[in-house]
């Protein structure tokens, strides 16, 4: 029953993972975990400014949208 | 399927051939129908058949030739995603993810827009050109530049056309992008205005969506940080409340009143929302925004798709009408080539190669995805298209007609509107038209022109056709107008917002603190100066008796068609210099047509003798009209016959002004394939070198 619960909840996780990567919302979780396994040497950025800097990043190039 | 599979066991190869023989002729079959049927009806089942089986052979057989003799996609080669993983901008991703976001980013308003107004020539003409168009044009094109772009560590299309063709081509192309983006915002600013006049429920509806999505924004920032999720189900509740809200404000007589904005009056507010976008910050409005626009997006495709499946409408409109003459109401111009101008996006549209070129090649985990993404993708967009057609198409041709020819052709009321459609040799009576719009919780909806309006009107009866009943009509009604225009205020916010820092970009070469993108007046001037652009060109649509449509949507047409031409220069470049000339025909056969087909509308837009067509010719008129002293039929004042006047000839100046942009990249192109195909330059590929994946792990 547990076990069923648990991997219930993993399951609502991924979901809710995969839609926010299709509407391209910025993924800081996934961030913090590339940067903790790849630049052990680097500060990573706080949750707000990554935020901040992915959205500015979406929106200040043509190629984001579309008609 | 894998090929090592098919070459080891003959029989399936056998199979394999026997089934793609039955789709081949179940498609041509399907097609051959449409083309010959005159006269009864037809379900739009055969066009779904026609449009499927196209596709899949073209995904098939012809995406697969790109991948394979072309670019020789490798799944052994690294992506950039995988080389430059940074956790930001360049992130492998699972295929189907990239496959949702690419095709959120490149769906929009123009696939729904463009084969409903094509429709005035009858169904045949824009199903042909959009399953044609998209197998052998838009999806290469998304397709090539996806794949140069891979292989270029995920390079924009200017940046390509800069370094692949030559600087000039690289500039030309990058001011076209600006210019195609103030029409592209003044038609759909257009579409949304002419759908929301005198019709307090949409109005209500539509304006509530900025307060909602302030409210994501400031949700997603203040109260519960990062949860985008919660935010936008949040968003979505309220949207199903600002419909509800709307209906209960129309059905107050003194709200309503208040409510019932003129065309003029909706301009100025869409022009201050697009100037307010610009320069408020991102988190606040355009982001929850586009959360919300693609889950709607995605939504109402799929929702489409059932209710066209469940009803199976029969087709309405004739296979042909008599306006392939050039002498439609809503737009004019011949079928050759003012069809294929008007439905654009949904076989081939430039602005997918800035996408192509932008976020999506940076998430690629797997090079053969291109594929799947960029054949895959467009695909998927040009069969919104063909739904967008089926819901046109199945109005009756007189509704059609009454929706969407302006006001200069049908009259001031429902009777005269009859007349003018029964003179077309279509049947409606005043009485129907009533009815409808009282159907749909509207006083009027005759000359809304723009699209919108009429496939909010196929969609309400498809939907409820098979869901809720004809009580539903109205609520329907207002949710298809809704969602269509929250894809376009999300096209025109972030457009404007990308203008602008275009705007700052080219001012900062004569200054260089103009380009700094938190400098307040900067900020301010150069939003002010992409919003007086755009708004230019709506406002001249919103006064022009013939209905704006008339002369923005060619020219919005027009542009993109040359946009993507300039993407195929690129990528008949990148081909001929990979050492393929050979193959080059995949792209030149499409950018040949599309020159042909860009260029004679062109030249029909600036030098047609019919005034209603030619931008000089409808000069000359009202010029001659001026010097008699008298005022053309539907214009108001000598000060707007001034004005209209003027914008003939701005309009001829912009047609004039992305021809010759076209033919510059053009001749640049041709230069450098006759360089290297006569041997005078050796074939380089400016491709990223071959890193190869070490292990292949779970492959």
């Amino acid at each position: 029953m547990r076990l069923l619960s648990h991997s219930l909840v993993a399951r609502v996780t991924d979901v809710g993972s995969l839609l926010r990567r299709i509407i391209g919302a910025p993924d800081y979780e996934r961030y913090l975990t590339h940067v903790t396994a790849h630049h052990p040497d680097v500060t990573p950025l706080s949750r707000e400014a990554f935020a901040r800097d992915a959205l500015a990043r979406r929106y200040d190039q043509p190629g984001s949208r579309c008609c | 399927m894998s090929t090592s599979v098919v070459s080891t066991r003959p029989p399936s190869r056998i199979a394999s051939a026997l089934v793609w023989s039955l789709v081949a002729i179940a498609g041509a079959g399907a097609l051959g129908f449409l083309a010959l049927s005159r006269g009864e009806q037809v379900s739009a089942a055969w066009l779904l058949v026609a449009a499927i089986c196209t596709y899949a052979i073209g995904y098939r057989f012809h995406s697969a030739f790109i991948s394979a003799r072309i670019f020789a996609l490798d799944d052994a080669r690294l992506t950039p995603a995988e080389r430059l993983n940074d956790g930001r901008d360049f992130v492998p991703t699972n295929r189907w993810v990239v496959f949702g976001h690419h095709f959120a980013a490149i769906a929009g308003p123009g696939p729904l827009v463009g084969p409903t107004l094509a429709a005035q020539f009858g169904y045949l003409p824009g199903v042909l050109w959009i399953v044609v168009g998209v197998v052998l044009g838009g999806a290469v094109q998304d397709m090539v530049i996806l794949c140069a772009s891979i292989r270029r560590d995920g390079k924009s299309l200017g940046q390509m056309a800069k370094e692949e063709i030559g600087p000039v081509a690289g500039f030309t192309a990058l001011v076209a992008v600006l210019g195609i983006m103030i029409v592209l915002i003044a038609v759909l600013a257009l579409v949304v205005v002419n759908a929301l006049k005198s019709s307090p429920w949409g109005t209500v509806t539509i304006g509530l969506t900025i307060p909602i999505a302030m409210l994501m924004g400031i949700y997603m920032r203040w109260i519960r940080p990062g949860r985008v999720l919660e935010a936008t189900a949040i968003g979505l509740v309220l949207l199903v409340v600002a419909l509800y809200a709307g209906r209960w404000v129309a059905a107050q007589p003194a709200l309503a009143a208040t409510f019932t904005l003129s065309g003029k009056t909706l301009a100025l507010l869409v022009m201050a929302y697009g100037f307010a976008a610009s320069v408020v910050p991102v988190w606040l409005l355009l982001a929850p925004r586009d959360y919300l626009s693609a889950f709607v997006k995605i939504g109402v495709v799929l929702a489409l798709a059932i209710g066209i499946l469940i009803a199976l409408p029969p087709l309405q409109m004739p296979a042909l009408t008599q306006f392939t003459d050039g002498t439609g109401p809503i737009f004019a111009g011949a079928l050759f080539p003012f069809a294929f101008i008007t439905i654009a996006c949904g076989s081939i549209s430039g602005f997918h190669a800035l996408i192509a070129s932008g976020t999506t090649p940076k998430l690629l985990e797997r090079e053969r995805d291109a594929r799947f993404i960029g054949y895959g993708a467009m695909l998927m967009e040009s069969f919104v298209a063909v739904m967008a057609l089926i819901a046109a198409c199945a109005l009756t041709p007189g509704v059609y007609f009454a929706i969407n020819a302006p006001a200069a052709a049908l009259g001031p009321s429902v009777q005269t509107a009859a007349e003018a459609v029964a003179k077309w040799g279509f049947v409606v009576t005043p009485a129907e038209l009533e009815q409808l719009a009282k159907q749909v919780g509207e006083t009027t909806l005759l000359s809304r022109t723009g699209g919108a309006p009429s496939l909010a009107v196929g969609m309400a009866h498809l939907f409820s056709h098979s869901l809720g009943g004809s009580g539903a009509m109205a609520l329907w009604y207002h949710f298809a107008l809704m969602f269509e225009a929250l894809f376009i205020l999300t096209t025109l916010d972030a457009g404007t917002r990308v203008g602008r820092f275009m705007v700052q970009d080219l001012g900062s070469h004569l200054w260089r603190p103009f380009g700094r993108t938190g400098w307040m007046p900067a900020v301010f001037l150069s939003s002010a100066v992409i919003v007086a652009m755009w708004g230019h060109f709506l406002w001249q649509g919103v006064i022009d008796p013939l209905g704006g449509v008339n002369t923005l949507w060619p020219l919005f047409g027009i542009s993109n068609q040359l946009l993507a031409a300039v993407a195929l220069c690129v990528g008949t470049t990148i081909i001929v210099k990979m050492g393929k000339a050979r193959y080059a025909w995949v792209t030149l056969l499409p950018l040949a047509w599309l020159t042909i087909v860009t260029m004679s509308a062109c030249l029909a837009k600036l030098f047609s003798a019919q005034p209603r067509l030619g931008f000089l010719a409808h000069a000359h008129l009202l010029q001659a009209a001026q010097a008699a002293g008298t005022l053309p039929p539907g214009v108001k004042t000598t000060g707007d016959l001034a004005r209209m006047i003027a914008n003939d000839y701005l309009d001829a100046a912009v047609t004039v002004f992305f021809a010759l942009s076209f033919v510059v990249v053009l001749g640049d192109s041709l230069r450098e394939w006759f360089a290297v195909v006569s041997g005078a330059k050796a074939p380089r590929s400016t491709e990223v070198p071959f890193v190869r994946r070490v292990a292949v792990a779970g492959d």
